[in-house]
């Protein structure tokens, strides 16, 4: 085992600022992960030539996998920082933003192109009131929730957006999570009397045609969320959804 | 009057909920947040969220969740509002459903529920091991189809900084700072609510995300607002150690039946399997064997440090104890743990399907918070359900709501009960404000501006300071120190002396955080001055914590100090003279004890008082006792 980790990181210190390269090394631990070994260095912001340099910049929150903030590439795969430890990496390190989405400095992007998208596919069931109606929503069986609950951990980290052939920063297709969330309000026995709006939210710019059936998404989402599944799924109704609007014209 | 506006600060479960509550009531919200709602550390509860639905065949009823809740405080809490929470808890429930999130289920369709500690009912339902995750997120898409009828407006990477006063005191606003191009800017806001969470990163390492400083709650405290029951952090038994974070093992391990043990002998090195049963001590189990493995968990976390600490049984010599499922078989913990039980195989590299895990306790929740009123409803006993003065902090027009404000859980908080006092507090914070509104006689547009720039221009010149290139402390350090003194002096068992050296060490941090130096200068999106700003607040905090501790000089929940220990007679119980002469003790402690500490900001440091309650639903009548 090496005595240091050694990292090679793409820096950027600003939207419109040209990228460049930086290489930084500290004393090697076990069990460190990308995101511990950032905030090692962010106290120690030297760089292997030894110069004092500006720490570096990124995205980090809940620390174990599940709210989604600090996806980077990293040896070119978009992944979650927080849980690639450094002892599964080949050295050196190499930590790149994701290039899907504007830069806004070094490892962090802005990621609400997402959001946006969420709102657009109608991910939810909109409810009179959230007040208490003293009725529960009807059961579910436990194979259906199992399925549903798979979608449901989505954490909007943007992976799948990121190898998505058909999806870059000037492109109107929503991506592959959101058309996950699309269907999963789809799939709820509530949720589904609301289907049509998803589905003509779908059947317009950027929608579900824009997919290239690439099946990149489903390679790479951390959570291993069957997302072509969706995908194909929506392709089905929508495809039904276009006719039954034809011959309601 | 101009069109009332309302800014909510934090996008947690009680942010979202108070939101909702106030868009649904025709009020246009604002939420703050430092980063995309959706990634606020809501996300991280893993159990579940207690309801009683008496689903499980065992006479559950809300009043013994008011008594477990009451008691697993350590009868350290108003009581009336955890009586009108428990009995909301099942409408939270239905509604959850209704927005469609993915309760796990019996066979027949049903909300399953499971156990949980300090309870002996299966009460808490869950969706697998990421409850937290799956009501945030219905919680989230709620506010978006608000947000998508213009009725909410998110700010996304802003930063709290501090409330405008008006010349009377009245919060009518707020300075936040964009995180991207680092400028202050002033809002105004008929009222403002609180929703910031946790303090758990004052402690260095604990199971909270990154942006869980407390520094937002700092931040009011230091301009007026009082904070009740700092000394009350939680310690949660079973996290895995790590030099992040201490990632948590959810107390449902626990409930769906994981043992807790340590090989008897000491030094002894054999592989866990390869240990008989007999040679194993199963300490909880023999310590209490009514309640085992779900004792409450600051009873849990005391035991783990007496075993590793004071009988030097910790694996290896270590502060490290087993948490083990491999007795069940794989597909039963895939489904109910699976998404824990994935984490811990990531960071551990190990397989807890068929050996222990390794755990030892870390900080993990903050019971105390900023100290906020209620109106007590004189007719059922409870809290009235909308009232202005719910929620609110001793500012007026400033409410909080969620982890960072006092109420609910006493001493101690009961697991699963963070989910359900997150969402309840929220929706009543929500009412309260939006009652509070329709109360108010001029609008915060109507404010002088010199109230909103003046104050505009004291946060511009705190940056400015910090940005100065003179100093010489690294904020980075300056915060690892800090945790260091917490985590050695002011965790699960503390001691007066102990409590004096962390009050110096904070002292000394205070004055050395006013020399801060950064090594980014730079005015795009720089997260070190930012950064130093919530050290800065942390340190404020922490002694706001310590000094309780210091002064609470008896033991209390989480709060535990061997020298004032009272001791229950061992093997004796209700009836027997000796348990008779303890209870007495106990009561004569809890006259003089049992009163909500209340700290308010000097530039000396906290000044400590102490503040009566009502207790008016279980008189503290039996000891909490889970033998």
């Amino acid at each position: 085992m090496a005595n240091e980790s050694h990292f090679r990181i793409r820096r950027q210190d600003g939207p419109d600022a040209r990228p460049y390269w930086e290489e930084f090394k500290m004393p090697y631990a076990p069990a460190h992960n990308v995101v511990s070994a950032l905030m090692y260095l962010r106290e120690h912001p030297v760089n292997a030539a030894g110069k004092k340099v500006a720490p570096v910049v990124w995205d980090s929150n809940c620390m174990e996998e599940v709210c989604g903030a600090c996806s980077m590439l990293i040896n070119g795969t978009p992944r979650q920082a927080c849980a690639t430890l450094i002892d599964d990496l080949d050295q050196p390190i190499v930590l790149e933003p994701l290039t899907k989405f504007p830069a806004v400095r070094d490892l962090l992007v802005d990621r609400c192109k997402m959001f946006n998208a969420l709102m657009k596919v109608k991910a939810w069931i909109p409810l009179d009131h959230t007040q208490d109606v003293h009725l529960h929503a009807p059961l579910i069986g436990p194979g259906e929730q199992a399925v549903r609950y798979i979608f449901s951990r989505c954490m909007t980290c943007g992976c799948c957006m990121e190898v998505c052939p058909q999806y870059h920063q000037d492109s109107e297709f929503v991506g592959p999570a959101p058309l996950g969330q699309a269907n999963l309000h789809n799939s709820h026995p509530t949720g589904k009397f609301f289907k049509q709006d998803r589905l003509h939210a779908l059947m317009g710019v950027g929608g579900i045609a824009d997919c290239g059936n690439a099946q990149n998404c489903v390679q790479v989402c951390p959570k291993d969320i069957p997302l072509t599944d969706a995908i194909a799924e929506l392709g089905r109704r929508t495809t039904g959804q276009w006719f039954r609007d034809l011959f309601a014209r | 009057m101009a069109d009332q506006r309302i800014i909510v600060i934090g996008g947690g479960l009680g942010g979202l909920w108070a939101a909702l509550r106030m868009a649904e009531a025709g009020v246009h919200v604002d939420i703050f947040s430092l980063f995309p709602v959706k990634r606020s550390h809501s996300c991280c509860a893993q159990g579940g969220i207690n309801a009683v639905l008496d689903t499980k065949g065992q006479e559950d009823s809300i009043e013994q969740h008011i008594v477990d809740t009451i008691k697993g405080g350590d009868y350290l809490s108003e009581q009336p509002p955890i009586k009108t929470m428990c009995e909301a808890a099942p409408g939270i429930i239905r509604t959850y459903d209704r927005m469609g999130v993915t309760f796990s289920r019996t066979p027949e369709g049903i909300m399953d529920q499971r156990l949980f500690g300090g309870v002996k009912k299966r009460r808490t339902a869950f969706a697998g091991a990421t409850t937290g995750q799956q009501l945030l997120y219905a919680a989230d898409e709620q506010v978006r189809y608000h947000e998508s009828e213009q009725k909410v407006t998110k700010y996304e990477d802003w930063e709290f900084l501090s409330v405008v006063l008006d010349g009377e005191g009245v919060c009518r606003g707020i300075t936040a700072m964009n995180l991207h191009d680092m400028k202050v800017h002033a809002f105004r806001s008929d009222a403002v609510i609180l929703a910031t969470g946790g303090l758990g990163l004052i402690y260095g390492q604990s199971t909270m995300s990154t942006n869980s400083t407390g520094a937002a709650a700092a931040r009011v405290y230091q301009q007026g607002a009082k904070f009740a029951n700092g000394e009350f952090v939680q310690f949660h038994p079973t996290a895995m150690k790590g030099h992040d974070k201490n990632r948590l093992m959810s107390e449902a391990c626990r409930g769906e039946g994981g043992r807790i043990w340590v090989p008897s002998e000491k030094g002894d090195t054999r592989e866990p399997r390869e240990i008989p049963q007999e040679e194993r001590f199963y300490f909880l189990e023999d310590w209490y064997p009514t309640y085992g493995n779900t004792v409450p968990r600051d009873v849990a976390s005391r035991a783990i440090v007496r075993v590793t600490r004071h009988m030097g049984l910790g694996l290896n010599g270590q502060d490290v104890v087993y948490l083990d499922l491999s007795h069940h078989p794989r597909e039963f913990l895939e489904q109910r743990l699976g998404g824990i039980l994935e984490m811990y195989t990531t960071f551990s590299g190990e397989d807890p399907y068929t050996g222990p895990m390794k755990i030892f306790p870390a900080t993990h929740y903050s019971m105390g918070g900023v100290l906020v009123d209620y109106a007590k409803d004189e007719q059922t006993g409870g809290m009235q359900k909308v009232h202005p003065r719910n929620h609110v902090t001793t500012i007026p027009g400033l409410y909080a709501c969620g982890e960072c404000d006092s109420g609910y859980h006493g001493a101690n908080r009961l697991g699963a009960n963070s989910l359900l006092s997150a969402t309840f507090s929220g929706q009543i914070a929500g009412a309260a404000a939006a009652a509070y509104l329709k109360s108010l006689k001029k609008s915060a547009a109507d404010l002088d501006e010199k109230y909103f720039e003046s104050e505009r221009t004291r946060q511009e010149v705190i940056n400015q300071e910090l940005l100065s290139p003179n100093g010489t402390e690294n904020p980075f350090a300056l915060h690892r120190e800090l945790g260091e003194a917490m985590r050695e002096h002011v965790f699960v068992e503390r001691s007066n002396a102990g409590l004096d050296k962390a009050l110096v060490t904070i002292k000394e941090l205070k004055e050395r955080s006013r020399n801060i130096h950064l090594d980014d200068q730079g005015t795009w999106n720089n997260q070190s001055l930012s950064w130093a700003r919530q050290v800065q607040d942390m340190i404020v905090l922490a002694e706001v914590i310590a000094k309780g501790a210091r002064l609470r000089d008896e033991c209390r929940g989480s709060h535990y100090k061997a020298e004032f220990e009272l001791k229950v007679p061992e093997g004796k119980f209700e009836g027997d003279p000796e348990y008779e002469e303890y209870r007495a003790e106990w009561k004569a402690n809890n006259k003089e004890w049992m009163k909500l500490t209340v700290a308010t900001h000097t530039e000396d440091g906290p000044r400590i008082d102490y503040k009566p309650f009502d207790a008016s639903i279980l008189a503290p009548e039996k000891p909490r006792d889970y033998r």
